[in-house]
């Protein structure tokens, strides 16, 4: 499974980032988690608020951080 | 536009949440079973005449805490101090959550995806003035600053458009407006509305006048815009729960200001003297609007955290025009956020939009001098 997290680094890009590596090891999956921060790659995607979270190349979450529960149900 | 990098106002979902407490739920993630509204109104009534009942108590309950209860003389400065205080709190606290929640849910209509559709291709007058108006209802985020300005600006919304909705959505938000209709009444709130609509509106157009393209960085135009896909339209749970979200994340962030706010209005009052600040900052000081917007630009709070030092520049003397435009200048530009916008951004466009919105602020904080 392939996980990215697209953000320019700001806080929230952080906490996106620590809470889905939480909920994806809770769910003891196998996976391979990348940042992207480059503009032109995040706009590729067609969102407009971040972070977003990308699984396996589809957007999943847009601009908000959800909970570890959440982001669990997304992951599986 | 200020930019809260810790604190987002215009999104929901605190990122600590505690585990478990909620079920699951995200626009992409909803299911298609939409119960209806109708199912939720007689809660809502409910719900609201029991606010309404509790907001019309408060004024005696005040009365009754500070003179019976603490046994504090009428007509005493410190009783006239309690008073203010027991009853103001939870007045602007009450009026917060109701406007944050009612916010809340009407945010869950217009995702920055919807908004994009109704303002591409528009033209650019009426873009303008829809563009500001969607700038308060639209959920945003500021550190989204620069994906949302690429992903206006290359699929067709003017750059005018785009700058009119950039400056109304910080500086139009419903804490600024909540927090001056509880403390200073519903005339200042409503100028502020008005008068920051109007700047973002004429900054926005003044901007597409001077055709400024050239000054965007050549790689925004030519960055290719992918398609997310349509996210599924929230069910009325979902929107309820999108609702109590942005009212735990926003009252739960800004009411430790709020109440310091309302400590000053009631405090300092007796302590400090009288138009005090009526010399350096009364109407008679010509000069003090500019310094007021020469500091307040660079400045970086959010609504919430400036509105302890309006109350107590009001108090103490100082023109509406002087603090509001001090108020505006610092939620609506920022100098973290120059430096996040140079990225899409050169430095003439960055200086040309500061420039004009710092001074339809001016204009404003002395056109309120003046008929005030």
């Amino acid at each position: 499974m392939k996980i990215q997290i697209l953000g320019t680094g700001c806080a929230k890009c952080n906490a996106l980032t620590m809470a889905t590596e939480k909920a994806a090891q809770s769910l003891g999956l196998q996976y391979e988690l990348e940042k992207v921060t480059d503009l032109q790659r995040i706009m590729s995607f067609g969102v407009m608020t971040t972070p977003v979270l990308v699984v396996d190349g589809k957007v999943k979450v847009a601009g908000k951080v959800p909970s570890v529960p959440e982001l669990k149900k997304l992951l599986a | 536009m200020s930019l809260d990098f810790q604190n987002h106002i215009r999104t929901t979902g605190p990122a600590q949440e505690p585990l478990g407490r909620r079920n699951p739920v995200c626009p992409t993630a909803v299911v298609a079973s939409k119960p209806g509204w109708r199912k939720y109104l007689p809660w809502g009534l409910a719900g609201l005449a029991i606010w309404w009942l509790v907001y019309r108590s408060l004024a005696p309950f005040a009365a009754w805490f500070t003179y019976s209860l603490c046994g504090l003389a009428k007509g005493t400065h410190l009783g006239a101090t309690v008073e203010f205080f027991v009853f103001e709190s939870p007045k602007v606290l009450m009026l917060l959550t109701l406007v944050v929640f009612g916010v809340g849910i009407v945010r869950t209509f217009f995702t920055p995806e919807r908004t994009r559709r109704i303002l591409s291709g528009k033209r650019e007058t009426t873009g303008n003035v829809l563009a500001a108006l969607l700038g308060i209802v639209t959920p945003f985020c500021s550190c989204s600053a620069v994906p949302l300005f690429i992903g206006f600006v290359t699929t067709g919304v003017p750059l005018g458009v785009t700058f009119s909705f950039l400056v109304s959505s910080p500086m139009v938000n419903e804490v600024a407006l909540v927090l001056l209709f509880g403390l200073f009444g519903w005339k200042v709130a409503a100028i502020y509305l008005g008068m920051g609509l109007a700047i973002a509106i004429v900054s926005g157009w003044i901007i597409g006048r001077l055709r400024m393209e050239k000054h965007v960085e050549d790689w925004v135009f030519q960055t290719q815009t992918g398609n997310a896909g349509q996210e599924a339209e929230p069910d009325w749970p979902a929107r309820i729960r999108l609702g109590l979200d942005a009212v735990k994340d926003i009252v739960g962030r800004v009411w430790l200001y709020v109440l310091i706010g309302i400590g000053v209005g009631a405090g300092i009052h007796g302590y400090v003297p009288e138009n005090f600040m009526a010399s350096i900052m009364g109407k008679g000081a010509w000069w003090s609007v500019p310094l007021a917007v020469l500091i307040g630009v660079p400045m970086y709070s959010n609504a919430a955290g400036i509105i302890p030092i309006v109350q107590a520049l009001l108090g103490k003397g100082a023109a509406l025009g002087t603090v509001l435009a001090f108020m505006m200048s610092v939620i609506a530009l920022s100098l973290p956020e120059a430096i996040i916008l140079r990225k899409v951004l050169k430095p003439r466009l960055i200086a040309t939009f500061f420039g004009v919105v710092a001074l339809g602020i001016l204009l404003v904080g002395y056109l309120f001098n003046l008929i005030m």
